[in-house]
């Protein structure tokens, strides 16, 4: 493109005239390499229009990171609970079974020894067998 | 609206709000956050962009005012953005004394334009959108936005003059 032509773009791009169109007309003229010398400072200006463009936004972006974490929370907080009840259940039966035992294991003790006095008294009864069998003559 | 519906819609225009959120906000982390804080505004209100005629032009003006609030807060508390030692990474470092010469030049010249000149040079210069669609972005007519370009490409231009005839002589 002619110089005269460009002079007269950067006229009206100044006053804020141009179209996106010619303004592309400029950035081109710009990046091709091979400007006016009077011109010299708008290569800087338009190059970096040009250069800005590119830069990219890199990361990945996330949507759903907050909705999700509370759903993870929530799920493990309720199975925290659930384990803990479950355990806590269990150490109750526990205790509860041993109380038991220690109690029938206690009354069957009780029992055993008021037994063995049973037992005892009746060895004593013998005693009256051989009395009397002294006593009266035993039938032949 | 479905998830890859949304997703068709406005994925296409993210790297243009991360870029204004970088105008806005200067740090590439800043502008990161920003993009990723709007993405998920966005897809909380995805039932309510089919009410609107260009979702991208609302997601550009949410942009804008998402960067606005960042900038005040950040005055309130006295926390301003330092930057002037501020580097791209990973450029490779004759690339950037070269650009410190020149292209880097104009990023400070527009850095220090207004703000509402500074988004218009994006949003033009840059991002090459129309006027009509800069205007409801910004909420304001057409013609104003036509006044503060004029503006912006003035002050910068003869900021850059004085530098390029300084630099020569």
């Amino acid at each position: 493109m002619e110089l005269a032509n460009i002079e007269k773009l950067l006229e009206k791009y100044l006053n804020a005239e141009t179209s996106i169109a010619e303004e592309k007309e400029l950035k081109n003229y710009f990046s091709q390499g091979n400007v006016a010398p009077h011109l010299k400072e708008y290569e800087t200006l338009f190059g970096y229009f040009s250069t800005s463009k590119n830069e990219r936004f890199t990361k990945t972006i996330q949507l759903k990171t907050k909705k999700v974490n509370w759903k993870w929370l929530s799920v493990a907080a309720s199975i925290v609970l659930l384990v803990s009840v479950y355990t806590g259940y269990q150490k109750n039966q526990e205790r509860k079974a041993e109380k038991i035992i220690a109690e029938t294991q206690m009354a069957l003790g009780m029992l055993s020894a008021n037994l063995n006095k049973g037992t005892a008294a009746v060895a004593h009864l013998q005693q009256f067998e051989t009395t009397k069998n002294k006593v009266f003559k035993q039938p032949k | 609206m479905k998830q890859s519906d949304f997703l068709k819609t406005v994925m296409p225009f993210k790297d243009k709000v991360f870029r204004l959120a970088k105008r806005l906000l200067v740090s590439t982390e800043e502008a990161e956050d920003a993009t990723q804080e709007l993405y998920f505004k966005l897809w909380k209100n995805k039932n309510k962009l089919n009410d609107y005629n260009s979702v991208e032009a609302f997601a550009m003006t949410m942009t804008k005012n998402y960067c606005f609030d960042r900038l005040k807060s950040k005055q309130a508390s006295n926390l301003k953005l330092v930057h002037s030692n501020y580097q791209e990474n990973g450029t490779p470092l004759h690339k950037q004394v070269e650009l410190n010469d020149s292209v880097s030049l104009v990023h400070k010249l527009i850095e220090r334009l207004p703000e509402q000149q500074k988004i218009i040079i994006q949003l033009r210069d840059i991002e090459e959108y129309e006027f009509e669609e800069i205007a409801e972005m910004l909420q304001i007519n057409p013609t104003a936005v036509r006044v503060s370009l004029s503006r912006a490409r003035k002050t910068i231009r003869e900021q850059l003059t004085k530098q390029h005839n300084y630099g020569i002589s």
